[in-house]
């Protein structure tokens, strides 16, 4: 088969195997493109001209109409998912790091138990805890806000940074945590002075995990959100509430997936960190 | 005698006897700080699932809460309802071909960018980018894409393939089909990671021995490469397979469960059932079907896990 016919050697020289090969990968290409093509050209395009043309013509007489429709109707939702997105992300990581340190190095007995009944935490259909987190969240007066979003990210996004966190301490060699005991360093001396110092790229792991799925999320954030909705509420909405043009959609639509999308284009790679953590196997 | 030879053995011990005790700081502080989250994990997962399971199991099915124990009155009611055994078959439906799309599609390209060739890095960042957006704005874009006046059957008529036109997100038959496709196009780019990750993990030694036996490369990849990937396509199974049980966005932004409920799911059917017709004990029942319908496929794997952990 022919897929397979191009080991290192031949690197450079193009062969109709290896024009085969990007072949495939071009029409891969044009499937992943495709959305955000069409997004971009028909959030370009004013209504008139919409009503003329199907999605894949480009524009005639581009416009940025769209776009200040849709800014208009989300930005108050685009300000609240930021004030959602920053201390939930900033408070789960801090609390990850600390589990991931404690249960890393510091394994207790029923360490491992205890990792997994958290672990568990992650896969859990949403769904399995809403009834009693909506009834909890109004007897606290937490219910129909930012802030109960808060409080809710921050405990389900403990598993995933906890996670990361253990698997990434879980390399740090002994004998830095050793010297430190030997120093007469504390459980919280070492964590502060030792471990912290080198949680950096940890750090980002998880920070830009987190940002990315909270800011993303979108079943707690319908259901408890109320009157504050986070960005994506208000996307869903928009399609609703005001006439349902597309292009403005699509203007809306890629202002709730630029934050995301600047994160991935500029630091990628911790993003797939992240994303393949989630699979476990580290 | 006793307390002559104790002393020098009480120093010597000291130390030793300091972590036996079990309040020692060593001790407790560790436990002093994972205690935050398990206790907020332990309300906010295991007592809100028993929670869930007690209201599953009661009368509760208006706007104010009854807990009055019925049993499994409210299980036994949603077998018997048409929509949840069409919500199952949906389930097996939507899970069998994302599965498959993004398994196949996942490990095409991840052959195809691990073969070296120029600009492997743009296609890979090409491929991944969806990951990054939320299921609403894809959910937004495909239904956009899906309609079936301007959008894709335009580019069918073009290509002559005028019978795959369809109405797509408004034919029972086919809606379905078109959330299935824009979920494959958001996560088959997980699953080319995971495979990707596999393939740069296996030696080129181990290539060019079965090359220097005489093996063709098709041969090479489907008796070397591919059982080598097993573990790695296990875990994307489970992983992709969890996540098709529990999808919600997208039905929820592109079809609503519509027509009628050819494209609904039990975690639409769930949020439908609980906060808008306040039938809270059958939209628990629900939700604890899913629960162990994900249980199934998680416990064993998270114990997998752990146990390959220690062993290692």
């Amino acid at each position: 088969m022919s897929v397979l016919v191009a080991p290192a050697r031949s690197r450079g020289r193009l062969s109709p195997a290896r024009l085969g090969l990007y072949a495939l990968l071009v029409v891969l290409g044009v499937f992943y493109l495709t959305p955000i093509f069409a997004i971009i050209i028909t959030s370009l395009k004013s209504a008139a001209e919409l009503a003329r043309t199907t999605v894949w013509d480009m524009p005639m007489s581009p416009s940025l109409e769209s776009y200040a429709t849709a800014f208009q109707a989300l930005a108050p939702s685009f300000f609240n998912s930021i004030y959602l997105v920053v201390p939930a992300t900033l408070v789960s990581a801090f609390l990850g790091s600390m589990n991931g340190y404690v249960l890393a190095k510091w394994k207790f007995r029923g360490a491992n138990l205890i990792f997994t009944l958290l672990l568990f935490g992650m896969f859990i259909p949403y769904q399995s805890v809403l009834i009693p987190l909506v009834q909890l969240l109004t007897s606290i007066n937490l219910y129909g806000g930012i802030p109960g979003l808060i409080l809710v990210h921050i405990v389900y996004g403990i598993p995933i940074c906890t996670l990361i966190f253990r698997n990434y301490y879980a390399g740090v060699p002994k004998e830095l945590l050793e010297a430190g005991r030997i120093d007469g360093a504390s459980v919280l001396g070492i964590y502060r002075h030792i471990l912290l110092p080198l949680s950096v790229p940890g750090f980002v792991v998880v920070l830009i995990w987190q940002f990315t799925s909270i800011w993303n999320e979108f079943l707690f954030a319908v259901t408890i959100s109320g009157n504050n909705q986070p960005i994506t509420v208000a996307l869903v909405n928009l399609a609703g509430s005001i006439a349902p043009q597309p292009n403005v959609q699509m203007a809306g639509a890629l202002l709730a997936a630029v934050p995301t999308l600047l994160v991935y284009i500029l630091l990628g790679r911790y993003f797939v960190r992240g994303l393949l953590a989630g699979s476990l196997k580290g | 005698m006793a307390t002559a030879t104790a002393q020098p053995a009480m120093v010597e011990r000291l130390p030793r006897s300091r972590s036996i005790f079990p309040w020692s700081s060593e001790r407790l502080t560790p436990i002093l700080l994972v205690a935050p989250s398990v206790i907020l994990i332990g309300i906010f997962v295991y007592g809100f699932i028993g929670q869930t399971i007690r209201v599953s199991l009661s009368r509760w099915n208006n706007v104010l809460p009854d807990y009055t124990f019925v049993g499994l009155r409210n299980y036994i009611r949603l077998f018997g309802i048409e929509r949840f055994q069409n919500d199952l078959i949906n389930t097996v439906h939507f899970t069998a071909f994302f599965l498959a799309g993004c398994l196949v599609i996942g490990l095409g390209a991840a052959v195809l960018l691990d073969q070296r060739l120029r600009g492997t890095l743009f296609f890979q960042n090409v491929f991944m980018y969806p990951l990054a957006l939320a299921f609403v704005v894809t959910g937004t874009v495909w239904r956009w894409i899906f309609n079936p006046y301007t959008g894709i059957n335009v580019i069918l008529d073009n290509l002559h393939l005028g019978f795959l036109k369809s109405g797509w997100l408004t034919d029972t038959n086919v809606a379905l089909n078109g959330v299935v496709i824009a979920a494959v196009w958001q996560m088959s780019g997980f699953c080319m990671a995971m495979f990707l990750a596999g393939l740069r993990g296996i030696p080129e030694e181990l290539r060019e021995a079965a090359r220097v036996d005489g093996a063709t490369e098709w041969q090479l990849f489907w008796r070397v490469v591919f059982p080598l990937l097993r573990p790695i396509t296990l875990s994307a199974v489970i992983i992709l397979g969890h996540i098709s049980l529990k999808i919600f966005d997208l039905i929820y932004v592109m079809t609503s469960g519509g027509p009628g409920y050819s494209s609904d799911l039990p975690s639409l059917y769930m949020f439908r059932a609980t906060f808008q017709e306040n039938l809270y004990g059958r939209g628990a029942a629900i939700a604890t079907m899913l629960l162990l319908l994900v249980a199934i496929l998680i416990v064993p794997y998270l114990i997998w896990n752990i146990r390959g952990e220690t062993e290692r």
